[in-house]
Protein backbone atom coordinates (compact mmCIF):
# COMPACT_ATOMS: atom_id res chain seq x y z
CA UNK A 1 0.00 0.00 0.00
CA UNK A 2 1.33 3.37 -0.87
CA UNK A 3 1.58 5.86 -3.65
CA UNK A 4 2.63 3.13 -6.08
CA UNK A 5 -0.82 1.51 -5.96
CA UNK A 6 -2.66 4.80 -6.31
CA UNK A 7 -0.51 5.97 -9.20
CA UNK A 8 0.54 2.84 -11.04
CA UNK A 9 2.00 4.69 -14.05
CA UNK A 10 3.91 7.12 -11.91
CA UNK A 11 2.29 10.14 -13.53
CA UNK A 12 -0.05 12.66 -11.97
CA UNK A 13 -1.60 15.66 -13.63
CA UNK A 14 -2.09 18.78 -11.60
CA UNK A 15 -1.49 22.48 -11.83
CA UNK A 16 1.66 24.15 -10.63
CA UNK A 17 -0.45 26.26 -8.31
CA UNK A 18 -2.06 23.28 -6.64
CA UNK A 19 1.20 21.46 -6.27
CA UNK A 20 2.99 24.42 -4.77
CA UNK A 21 0.15 25.12 -2.39
CA UNK A 22 0.10 21.47 -1.39
CA UNK A 23 3.81 21.55 -0.69
CA UNK A 24 3.58 24.78 1.27
CA UNK A 25 0.68 23.76 3.44
CA UNK A 26 1.98 20.29 4.16
CA UNK A 27 5.25 21.42 5.67
CA UNK A 28 4.71 24.57 7.63
CA UNK A 29 7.77 25.42 9.67
CA UNK A 30 6.82 27.57 12.64
CA UNK A 31 9.31 29.90 14.23
CA UNK A 32 9.67 29.33 17.97
CA UNK A 33 8.15 32.56 19.06
CA UNK A 34 6.84 31.75 22.49
CA UNK A 35 6.01 34.78 24.58
CA UNK A 36 3.85 33.84 27.52
CA UNK A 37 1.38 31.24 28.73
CA UNK A 38 0.26 30.30 25.21
CA UNK A 39 3.81 29.23 24.43
CA UNK A 40 3.47 26.44 26.95
CA UNK A 41 0.34 25.25 25.20
CA UNK A 42 2.19 25.58 21.90
CA UNK A 43 4.90 23.33 23.34
CA UNK A 44 2.23 20.92 24.54
CA UNK A 45 0.78 20.89 21.03
CA UNK A 46 4.10 19.83 19.58
CA UNK A 47 4.77 17.32 22.37
CA UNK A 48 3.59 13.83 23.09
CA UNK A 49 -0.17 13.79 23.33
CA UNK A 50 -1.15 16.23 20.61
CA UNK A 51 1.77 15.59 18.26
CA UNK A 52 1.66 18.44 15.80
CA UNK A 53 3.86 16.35 13.49
CA UNK A 54 0.69 14.75 12.18
CA UNK A 55 -0.05 18.03 10.44
CA UNK A 56 3.42 18.53 9.06
CA UNK A 57 4.12 21.54 11.24
CA UNK A 58 6.34 20.18 13.96
CA UNK A 59 9.71 21.54 12.83
CA UNK A 60 9.96 24.51 15.16
CA UNK A 61 12.85 26.60 13.94
CA UNK A 62 14.83 28.79 16.24
CA UNK A 63 15.91 31.03 13.39
CA UNK A 64 13.18 33.05 11.71
CA UNK A 65 15.09 32.76 8.45
CA UNK A 66 14.20 29.08 8.31
CA UNK A 67 10.55 29.51 9.21
CA UNK A 68 7.46 30.38 7.24
CA UNK A 69 4.88 30.48 10.01
CA UNK A 70 4.97 32.69 13.06
CA UNK A 71 2.72 31.59 15.89
CA UNK A 72 2.50 34.63 18.14
CA UNK A 73 1.87 32.78 21.38
CA UNK A 74 1.16 35.16 24.21
CA UNK A 75 0.86 38.79 25.14
CA UNK A 76 2.97 41.23 23.16
CA UNK A 77 4.34 44.05 25.26
CA UNK A 78 5.17 47.44 23.82
CA UNK A 79 8.83 46.63 24.35
CA UNK A 80 8.51 43.38 22.45
CA UNK A 81 6.56 44.75 19.48
CA UNK A 82 9.60 46.10 17.56
CA UNK A 83 11.39 42.80 18.12
CA UNK A 84 8.37 40.94 16.83
CA UNK A 85 8.24 43.12 13.73
CA UNK A 86 11.92 42.55 13.09
CA UNK A 87 11.58 38.79 13.43
CA UNK A 88 8.63 38.86 11.07
CA UNK A 89 10.67 40.87 8.56
CA UNK A 90 13.48 38.34 8.79
CA UNK A 91 11.23 35.47 7.75
CA UNK A 92 11.42 34.67 4.04
CA UNK A 93 8.33 34.92 1.82
CA UNK A 94 5.82 33.36 1.70
CA UNK A 95 5.00 33.67 5.37
CA UNK A 96 1.97 33.44 7.56
CA UNK A 97 1.06 34.51 11.06
CA UNK A 98 -1.20 32.82 13.57
CA UNK A 99 -2.26 34.97 16.47
CA UNK A 100 -2.62 32.50 19.32
CA UNK A 101 -4.78 33.41 22.25
CA UNK A 102 -6.76 36.37 23.44
CA UNK A 103 -3.77 38.55 24.35
CA UNK A 104 -2.13 38.28 20.95
CA UNK A 105 -5.44 38.75 19.19
CA UNK A 106 -6.85 41.72 21.09
CA UNK A 107 -4.94 42.33 24.33
CA UNK A 108 -7.02 39.85 26.30
CA UNK A 109 -7.56 40.68 29.94
CA UNK A 110 -4.67 43.16 29.90
CA UNK A 111 -6.07 46.42 28.66
CA UNK A 112 -3.33 48.58 30.11
CA UNK A 113 -0.27 50.68 29.37
CA UNK A 114 2.06 47.77 28.74
CA UNK A 115 0.37 45.45 26.28
CA UNK A 116 -0.17 45.90 22.55
CA UNK A 117 -3.89 45.56 21.95
CA UNK A 118 -3.68 42.94 19.25
CA UNK A 119 -0.64 41.79 17.31
CA UNK A 120 -2.41 42.73 14.07
CA UNK A 121 -1.40 46.30 14.79
CA UNK A 122 2.20 45.19 14.19
CA UNK A 123 2.12 42.38 11.62
CA UNK A 124 -0.65 41.07 9.32
CA UNK A 125 -2.42 38.09 10.87
CA UNK A 126 -3.88 35.18 8.90
CA UNK A 127 -5.62 33.15 11.57
CA UNK A 128 -6.79 34.15 15.04
CA UNK A 129 -7.09 31.38 17.60
CA UNK A 130 -9.30 32.39 20.53
CA UNK A 131 -8.85 31.14 24.07
CA UNK A 132 -6.90 32.06 27.16
CA UNK A 133 -4.86 30.06 26.44
CA UNK A 134 -6.32 28.09 23.54
CA UNK A 135 -6.28 24.36 24.04
CA UNK A 136 -3.91 22.44 21.78
CA UNK A 137 -6.93 21.22 19.83
CA UNK A 138 -7.79 24.84 19.09
CA UNK A 139 -4.28 25.59 17.88
CA UNK A 140 -4.34 22.52 15.65
CA UNK A 141 -7.68 23.68 14.28
CA UNK A 142 -6.13 27.09 13.63
CA UNK A 143 -3.26 25.49 11.75
CA UNK A 144 -5.73 23.44 9.71
CA UNK A 145 -7.64 26.62 8.88
CA UNK A 146 -4.39 28.17 7.75
CA UNK A 147 -3.71 25.15 5.58
CA UNK A 148 -7.12 25.60 3.98
CA UNK A 149 -6.25 29.23 3.38
CA UNK A 150 -2.91 28.35 1.79
CA UNK A 151 -4.67 25.82 -0.42
CA UNK A 152 -6.80 28.59 -1.87
CA UNK A 153 -3.91 30.95 -2.47
CA UNK A 154 -3.37 32.09 -6.06
CA UNK A 155 0.15 32.17 -7.30
CA UNK A 156 -0.34 35.46 -9.11
CA UNK A 157 -1.65 37.40 -6.17
CA UNK A 158 0.68 35.64 -3.77
CA UNK A 159 1.58 37.36 -0.60
CA UNK A 160 2.31 41.08 -0.98
CA UNK A 161 0.28 41.81 2.15
CA UNK A 162 3.43 42.52 4.07
CA UNK A 163 4.61 45.29 1.77
CA UNK A 164 1.25 46.91 1.11
CA UNK A 165 0.12 47.09 4.72
CA UNK A 166 2.37 49.20 6.90
CA UNK A 167 2.24 48.62 10.63
CA UNK A 168 -0.39 50.68 12.32
CA UNK A 169 1.64 51.51 15.39
CA UNK A 170 5.06 53.03 15.27
CA UNK A 171 7.79 50.54 15.95
CA UNK A 172 11.50 51.13 16.29
CA UNK A 173 12.28 49.75 12.84
CA UNK A 174 9.50 51.59 11.04
CA UNK A 175 10.13 54.91 12.74
CA UNK A 176 13.82 54.62 11.98
CA UNK A 177 13.19 54.19 8.27
CA UNK A 178 10.39 56.76 8.06
CA UNK B 1 47.24 34.84 19.17
CA UNK B 2 45.43 36.57 21.99
CA UNK B 3 48.36 38.86 22.72
CA UNK B 4 48.33 40.07 19.11
CA UNK B 5 44.90 41.56 19.50
CA UNK B 6 44.87 45.09 20.79
CA UNK B 7 43.11 45.56 24.12
CA UNK B 8 40.11 47.41 22.71
CA UNK B 9 39.24 44.43 20.52
CA UNK B 10 39.91 41.86 23.18
CA UNK B 11 36.32 41.25 24.05
CA UNK B 12 33.22 41.16 21.92
CA UNK B 13 29.72 41.83 23.08
CA UNK B 14 26.96 39.56 21.87
CA UNK B 15 23.26 39.69 22.30
CA UNK B 16 21.34 36.59 23.30
CA UNK B 17 17.61 36.87 22.92
CA UNK B 18 14.94 38.10 23.37
CA UNK B 19 14.01 35.55 20.74
CA UNK B 20 16.22 32.61 21.58
CA UNK B 21 15.14 29.02 22.03
CA UNK B 22 16.94 28.48 25.32
CA UNK B 23 16.22 31.66 27.20
CA UNK B 24 12.89 30.24 28.39
CA UNK B 25 10.79 33.04 27.09
CA UNK B 26 11.81 36.52 26.13
CA UNK B 27 14.89 37.00 28.28
CA UNK B 28 17.65 39.02 26.68
CA UNK B 29 21.23 38.72 27.79
CA UNK B 30 24.01 41.07 26.80
CA UNK B 31 27.13 38.96 27.11
CA UNK B 32 30.68 40.21 26.86
CA UNK B 33 32.97 37.48 25.62
CA UNK B 34 36.69 37.00 25.66
CA UNK B 35 37.04 34.24 23.11
CA UNK B 36 34.42 31.84 24.38
CA UNK B 37 34.69 32.86 28.01
CA UNK B 38 32.03 35.04 29.55
CA UNK B 39 33.50 38.24 30.98
CA UNK B 40 30.26 39.91 31.96
CA UNK B 41 26.62 39.14 31.56
CA UNK B 42 23.68 41.48 31.95
CA UNK B 43 20.08 40.33 31.79
CA UNK B 44 17.81 42.82 30.04
CA UNK B 45 14.26 42.25 31.10
CA UNK B 46 10.88 43.78 30.50
CA UNK B 47 10.03 42.19 27.17
CA UNK B 48 7.00 40.58 28.73
CA UNK B 49 6.07 43.40 31.07
CA UNK B 50 2.34 43.16 31.47
CA UNK B 51 1.60 45.72 34.11
CA UNK B 52 -0.05 43.13 36.33
CA UNK B 53 0.46 44.93 39.61
CA UNK B 54 -1.12 48.03 38.14
CA UNK B 55 -3.95 46.02 36.61
CA UNK B 56 -4.67 44.55 40.03
CA UNK B 57 -5.15 48.04 41.43
CA UNK B 58 -8.15 48.51 39.18
CA UNK B 59 -9.77 45.13 39.73
CA UNK B 60 -11.50 43.89 42.84
CA UNK B 61 -9.97 41.10 44.90
CA UNK B 62 -11.95 38.42 43.15
CA UNK B 63 -11.06 39.45 39.62
CA UNK B 64 -7.35 39.71 40.37
CA UNK B 65 -7.17 35.94 40.84
CA UNK B 66 -7.35 35.45 37.08
CA UNK B 67 -4.47 37.89 36.63
CA UNK B 68 -2.23 35.93 38.99
CA UNK B 69 -2.68 32.78 36.88
CA UNK B 70 -0.85 34.40 34.03
CA UNK B 71 2.14 35.42 36.10
CA UNK B 72 4.01 32.16 36.61
CA UNK B 73 2.04 30.18 34.08
CA UNK B 74 3.81 26.95 34.94
CA UNK B 75 2.35 26.90 38.43
CA UNK B 76 -0.89 28.86 38.16
CA UNK B 77 -2.37 27.39 41.31
CA UNK B 78 0.70 28.43 43.27
CA UNK B 79 0.10 32.02 42.25
CA UNK B 80 -3.57 31.70 43.12
CA UNK B 81 -2.60 30.39 46.53
CA UNK B 82 -0.14 33.17 47.28
CA UNK B 83 -2.64 35.83 46.29
CA UNK B 84 -5.72 34.45 47.99
CA UNK B 85 -3.53 33.64 50.98
CA UNK B 86 -2.57 37.29 51.29
CA UNK B 87 -6.17 38.43 51.04
CA UNK B 88 -7.29 35.75 53.49
CA UNK B 89 -4.62 36.92 55.92
CA UNK B 90 -5.88 40.45 55.51
CA UNK B 91 -9.45 39.34 56.14
CA UNK B 92 -8.47 36.91 58.91
CA UNK B 93 -10.23 33.92 57.44
CA UNK B 94 -10.00 30.36 58.71
CA UNK B 95 -10.48 27.66 56.10
CA UNK B 96 -12.28 24.34 56.59
CA UNK B 97 -10.13 21.22 56.79
CA UNK B 98 -11.09 19.83 53.38
CA UNK B 99 -10.23 23.06 51.60
CA UNK B 100 -6.79 23.12 53.18
CA UNK B 101 -6.05 19.51 52.27
CA UNK B 102 -7.28 20.00 48.72
CA UNK B 103 -5.09 23.05 48.37
CA UNK B 104 -2.04 21.12 49.49
CA UNK B 105 -2.79 18.30 47.04
CA UNK B 106 -3.29 20.69 44.15
CA UNK B 107 -0.25 22.79 45.01
CA UNK B 108 1.99 19.75 45.08
CA UNK B 109 0.60 18.44 41.82
CA UNK B 110 1.26 21.86 40.33
CA UNK B 111 4.80 21.73 41.65
CA UNK B 112 5.33 18.43 39.85
CA UNK B 113 3.89 19.77 36.61
CA UNK B 114 6.07 22.87 36.82
CA UNK B 115 9.17 20.81 37.50
CA UNK B 116 8.28 18.62 34.52
CA UNK B 117 8.34 21.60 32.17
CA UNK B 118 11.62 22.69 33.75
CA UNK B 119 13.11 19.23 33.29
CA UNK B 120 11.91 18.92 29.71
CA UNK B 121 13.12 22.33 28.59
CA UNK B 122 16.36 22.12 30.57
CA UNK B 123 17.14 18.79 28.93
CA UNK B 124 16.22 20.04 25.47
CA UNK B 125 18.56 23.01 25.97
CA UNK B 126 21.38 20.62 26.67
CA UNK B 127 20.54 18.41 23.73
CA UNK B 128 18.33 15.67 25.18
CA UNK B 129 15.17 15.88 23.11
CA UNK B 130 13.44 12.70 24.22
CA UNK B 131 13.21 13.77 27.87
CA UNK B 132 11.02 16.67 26.79
CA UNK B 133 8.53 14.34 25.12
CA UNK B 134 8.42 12.04 28.15
CA UNK B 135 7.95 14.95 30.55
CA UNK B 136 5.07 16.37 28.59
CA UNK B 137 3.45 12.95 28.45
CA UNK B 138 3.23 12.90 32.25
CA UNK B 139 2.38 16.59 32.48
CA UNK B 140 -0.73 16.09 30.35
CA UNK B 141 -2.14 13.91 33.12
CA UNK B 142 -1.71 16.77 35.58
CA UNK B 143 -3.26 19.25 33.18
CA UNK B 144 -6.19 16.84 33.03
CA UNK B 145 -6.56 17.36 36.77
CA UNK B 146 -6.78 21.13 36.24
CA UNK B 147 -9.23 20.53 33.45
CA UNK B 148 -11.31 18.30 35.68
CA UNK B 149 -11.54 20.62 38.67
CA UNK B 150 -11.71 24.00 36.97
CA UNK B 151 -12.39 23.46 33.28
CA UNK B 152 -9.14 24.94 32.06
CA UNK B 153 -5.83 23.24 31.44
CA UNK B 154 -3.30 25.94 32.05
CA UNK B 155 -5.03 28.82 33.79
CA UNK B 156 -7.49 27.25 36.19
CA UNK B 157 -8.09 30.18 38.62
CA UNK B 158 -9.49 27.53 40.89
CA UNK B 159 -8.73 28.98 44.31
CA UNK B 160 -10.99 31.62 45.78
CA UNK B 161 -10.63 33.88 48.74
CA UNK B 162 -12.12 31.67 51.43
CA UNK B 163 -11.79 28.30 49.72
CA UNK B 164 -12.93 27.07 46.33
CA UNK B 165 -15.82 27.98 44.08
CA UNK B 166 -16.84 24.33 43.91
CA UNK B 167 -15.75 20.97 45.23
CA UNK B 168 -13.66 18.60 43.15
CA UNK B 169 -15.59 16.09 41.03
CA UNK B 170 -15.85 12.42 42.01
CA UNK B 171 -13.32 11.46 39.36
CA UNK B 172 -10.62 13.54 41.06
CA UNK B 173 -9.40 11.07 43.67
CA UNK B 174 -9.21 8.03 41.34
CA UNK B 175 -7.40 10.09 38.72
CA UNK B 176 -4.82 11.43 41.16
CA UNK B 177 -4.34 7.97 42.72
CA UNK B 178 -3.69 6.55 39.27
CA UNK B 179 -1.16 9.29 38.63
CA UNK B 180 0.54 8.56 41.95
CA UNK B 181 0.96 4.95 40.89
CA UNK B 182 2.26 5.76 37.43
CA UNK B 183 4.50 8.70 38.10
CA UNK B 184 7.31 6.98 40.08
CA UNK B 185 7.89 4.72 37.06
CA UNK B 186 8.10 7.73 34.77
CA UNK B 187 10.42 9.52 37.18
CA UNK B 188 12.65 6.46 37.12
CA UNK B 189 12.75 6.74 33.35
CA UNK B 190 13.89 10.35 33.48
CA UNK B 191 16.60 9.47 35.92
CA UNK B 192 17.70 6.59 33.73
CA UNK B 193 17.96 9.01 30.86
CA UNK B 194 19.82 11.76 32.68
CA UNK B 195 21.20 11.17 36.17
CA UNK B 196 24.09 8.94 35.17
CA UNK B 197 24.22 10.09 31.58
CA UNK B 198 27.83 11.00 30.85
CA UNK B 199 27.01 13.89 28.54
CA UNK B 200 24.53 15.26 31.04
CA UNK B 201 27.01 14.98 33.89
CA UNK B 202 29.75 16.67 31.88
CA UNK B 203 27.47 19.52 30.97
CA UNK B 204 26.18 20.07 34.50
CA UNK B 205 28.66 19.00 37.20
CA UNK B 206 30.75 21.91 38.37
CA UNK B 207 28.88 24.31 36.09
CA UNK B 208 27.21 27.43 37.42
CA UNK B 209 28.49 27.00 40.95
CA UNK B 210 27.08 29.38 43.50
CA UNK B 211 28.12 29.17 47.12
CA UNK B 212 25.72 29.23 50.03
CA UNK B 213 26.93 32.68 51.13
CA UNK B 214 26.52 34.10 47.63
CA UNK B 215 23.07 32.58 47.31
CA UNK B 216 21.95 34.07 50.63
CA UNK B 217 23.42 37.46 49.72
CA UNK B 218 21.50 37.45 46.47
CA UNK B 219 18.25 36.52 48.27
CA UNK B 220 17.89 33.51 46.02
CA UNK B 221 15.18 31.06 47.11
CA UNK B 222 13.74 27.73 46.08
CA UNK B 223 15.71 24.83 44.62
CA UNK B 224 18.33 27.30 43.40
CA UNK B 225 19.13 28.11 47.03
CA UNK B 226 18.74 24.58 48.32
CA UNK B 227 21.07 23.29 45.62
CA UNK B 228 23.76 25.25 47.44
CA UNK B 229 22.93 23.49 50.68
CA UNK B 230 20.89 26.13 52.51
CA UNK B 231 17.91 24.69 54.29
CA UNK B 232 15.17 27.20 53.61
CA UNK B 233 11.75 26.14 52.47
CA UNK B 234 8.74 28.38 53.08
CA UNK B 235 6.64 25.30 53.68
CA UNK B 236 8.80 24.69 56.75
CA UNK B 237 9.80 28.23 57.69
CA UNK B 238 6.33 29.80 57.55
CA UNK B 239 3.89 26.92 57.07
CA UNK B 240 0.60 27.64 55.36
CA UNK B 241 -2.45 25.59 54.51
CA UNK B 242 -1.46 23.01 57.12
CA UNK B 243 1.96 22.10 55.69
CA UNK B 244 3.36 21.77 59.20
CA UNK B 245 1.36 18.57 59.68
CA UNK B 246 2.78 16.80 56.63
CA UNK B 247 5.78 14.59 56.72
CA UNK B 248 8.27 15.46 54.00
CA UNK B 249 11.96 16.03 53.44
CA UNK B 250 13.58 19.19 52.11
CA UNK B 251 16.22 17.96 49.66
CA UNK B 252 19.53 19.79 49.78
CA UNK B 253 22.43 19.95 47.38
CA UNK B 254 26.07 20.18 48.34
CA UNK B 255 28.08 21.85 45.59
CA UNK B 256 25.58 24.41 44.34
CA UNK B 257 26.12 23.50 40.69
CA UNK B 258 23.62 22.82 37.94
CA UNK B 259 23.71 19.10 38.64
CA UNK B 260 22.85 19.54 42.32
CA UNK B 261 19.92 21.77 41.48
CA UNK B 262 18.78 19.11 39.03
CA UNK B 263 18.97 16.42 41.71
CA UNK B 264 17.15 18.68 44.19
CA UNK B 265 14.22 19.19 41.88
CA UNK B 266 14.00 15.49 41.02
CA UNK B 267 13.94 14.69 44.74
CA UNK B 268 11.36 17.42 45.31
CA UNK B 269 9.05 15.73 42.85
CA UNK B 270 9.32 12.52 44.90
CA UNK B 271 8.57 14.44 48.09
CA UNK B 272 5.59 16.10 46.42
CA UNK B 273 4.24 12.69 45.52
CA UNK B 274 4.51 11.68 49.15
CA UNK B 275 2.70 14.84 50.27
CA UNK B 276 -0.09 14.23 47.76
CA UNK B 277 -0.40 10.67 49.03
CA UNK B 278 -0.73 11.90 52.61
CA UNK B 279 -3.24 14.51 51.47
CA UNK B 280 -5.43 11.94 49.76
CA UNK B 281 -5.47 9.87 52.95
CA UNK B 282 -6.70 12.87 54.92
CA UNK B 283 -9.35 13.95 52.46
CA UNK B 284 -12.71 13.73 54.21
CA UNK B 285 -16.06 14.98 52.94
CA UNK B 286 -16.94 18.44 54.12
CA UNK B 287 -17.31 22.04 53.05
CA UNK B 288 -14.64 23.54 50.79
CA UNK B 289 -15.35 27.18 51.53
CA UNK B 290 -15.76 29.46 54.52
CA UNK B 291 -19.25 29.98 55.79
CA UNK B 292 -19.21 33.67 55.02
CA UNK B 293 -22.12 35.31 53.19
CA UNK B 294 -19.95 38.24 52.14
CA UNK B 295 -17.61 36.04 50.15
CA UNK B 296 -19.75 33.42 48.48
CA UNK B 297 -23.29 33.87 47.21
CA UNK B 298 -25.92 31.51 48.59
CA UNK B 299 -27.58 28.75 46.59
CA UNK B 300 -29.70 29.83 43.69
CA UNK B 301 -32.93 28.70 45.34
CA UNK B 302 -32.17 30.71 48.49
CA UNK B 303 -31.37 33.76 46.40
CA UNK B 304 -34.75 33.48 44.74
CA UNK B 305 -36.68 33.01 47.97
CA UNK B 306 -34.93 35.23 50.52
CA UNK B 307 -34.42 38.97 50.41
CA UNK B 308 -31.26 38.80 52.54
CA UNK B 309 -29.52 36.31 50.25
CA UNK B 310 -30.53 38.33 47.22
CA UNK B 311 -28.87 41.42 48.65
CA UNK B 312 -25.67 39.53 49.43
CA UNK B 313 -25.70 38.01 45.97
CA UNK B 314 -26.12 41.41 44.38
CA UNK B 315 -23.35 42.92 46.48
CA UNK B 316 -20.90 40.15 45.67
CA UNK B 317 -21.65 40.17 41.97
CA UNK B 318 -21.66 43.93 41.51
CA UNK B 319 -19.05 45.22 43.92
CA UNK B 320 -17.19 42.25 45.35
CA UNK B 321 -16.07 41.90 48.92
CA UNK B 322 -14.05 44.35 50.94
CA UNK B 323 -11.04 43.73 53.10
CA UNK B 324 -10.44 45.67 56.32
CA UNK B 325 -7.84 48.46 56.09
CA UNK B 326 -4.31 47.24 56.60
CA UNK B 327 -1.68 45.27 54.79
CA UNK B 328 -0.58 41.65 54.61
CA UNK B 329 2.34 39.75 53.18
CA UNK B 330 1.85 36.11 52.43
CA UNK B 331 4.48 33.85 50.91
CA UNK B 332 4.39 30.31 49.63
CA UNK B 333 7.02 27.93 48.38
CA UNK B 334 6.29 28.04 44.68
CA UNK B 335 8.22 25.64 42.42
CA UNK B 336 10.66 28.50 41.76
CA UNK B 337 11.12 29.74 45.30
CA UNK B 338 9.48 32.11 47.72
CA UNK B 339 6.52 33.68 45.98
CA UNK B 340 4.96 36.40 48.05
CA UNK B 341 2.10 38.83 47.65
CA UNK B 342 1.92 42.04 49.61
CA UNK B 343 -1.57 43.49 49.55
CA UNK B 344 -2.47 46.88 50.96
CA UNK B 345 -6.12 47.57 51.58
CA UNK B 346 -7.80 50.89 52.24
CA UNK B 347 -11.00 49.19 53.28
CA UNK B 348 -12.64 49.09 49.88
CA UNK B 349 -13.28 46.22 47.48
CA UNK B 350 -10.25 47.09 45.36
CA UNK B 351 -6.71 46.73 46.76
CA UNK B 352 -4.85 49.98 47.17
CA UNK B 353 -1.63 48.31 46.10
CA UNK B 354 -0.54 44.79 45.29
CA UNK B 355 3.14 43.99 45.20
CA UNK B 356 4.58 40.68 44.13
CA UNK B 357 7.82 39.15 45.32
CA UNK B 358 8.57 37.01 42.30
CA UNK B 359 11.14 34.26 42.89
CA UNK B 360 12.20 34.14 39.23
CA UNK B 361 13.07 37.82 39.17
CA UNK B 362 15.25 37.57 42.23
CA UNK B 363 16.83 34.25 41.26
CA UNK B 364 17.75 35.75 37.91
CA UNK B 365 20.24 37.98 39.72
CA UNK B 366 22.35 34.94 40.44
CA UNK B 367 22.84 34.29 36.73
CA UNK B 368 25.78 36.62 36.34
CA UNK B 369 27.64 35.07 39.27
CA UNK B 370 27.02 31.64 37.83
CA UNK B 371 28.16 32.38 34.30
CA UNK B 372 31.11 34.76 34.55
CA UNK B 373 34.38 33.01 33.87
CA UNK B 374 32.81 30.03 32.18
CA UNK B 375 32.16 29.12 28.56
CA UNK B 376 29.26 30.75 26.77
CA UNK B 377 27.65 27.35 26.21
CA UNK B 378 27.33 26.93 29.98
CA UNK B 379 25.12 30.00 30.11
CA UNK B 380 22.34 27.91 28.63
CA UNK B 381 22.76 25.28 31.34
CA UNK B 382 22.70 27.99 34.03
CA UNK B 383 19.54 29.63 32.70
CA UNK B 384 17.83 26.27 32.68
CA UNK B 385 18.97 25.44 36.18
CA UNK B 386 17.51 28.53 37.84
CA UNK B 387 14.15 27.75 36.22
CA UNK B 388 12.94 31.23 35.41
CA UNK B 389 9.57 32.08 33.98
CA UNK B 390 9.60 35.39 32.20
CA UNK B 391 5.96 36.01 32.89
CA UNK B 392 6.92 36.23 36.54
CA UNK B 393 10.18 38.11 36.05
CA UNK B 394 8.51 40.90 34.10
CA UNK B 395 4.92 40.66 35.38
Amino acid sequence: MGLEELVPDGILTTTVEKMINWARRSSLWPATFGLACCAIEMMATSASRYDLARFGAEVFRASPRQADLMIVAGRVSKKMAPVLKRIYDQMPEPKWVISMGACASCGGIFNNYAIVQGVDTVVPVDVYVPGCPPRPEALIYGIMKLQEKIDKQRLKQAPPVAESEPPRIATETSSATA
Amino acid sequence: MATAISPEFKTITINMGPQHPSTHGVLRLVIELDGETVVSLKPVIGYLHTGMEKTMESKNYHKSITVTDRMDYLSPLGNNMAYVGAVEKLMNLELPERAQVLRVILLELTRISSHLVWLGTHAIDLGAMSVFLYCFREREKLLDVNDMVAGSRLTPSYFRVGGFFQDVPDTFVPHVSKFLDEFPIALGEYQDLLTKNRIWMKRTIGVGVISAEQAIDLAVTGPTLRGSGVRYDVRRAQPYSGYETYDFEVPLGRNGDVYDRFLCRIEEMKQSLSIVRQGLDRLRPGPVRCDNPYLFPADRTDVKLNMEELIYHFKIMSEGYSAPPGDAYFAIESPKGELGFYVVSDGGPIPHRTRVRPPSFINLQALEDMCVGRMVADTVACIGSIDIVLGEVDR
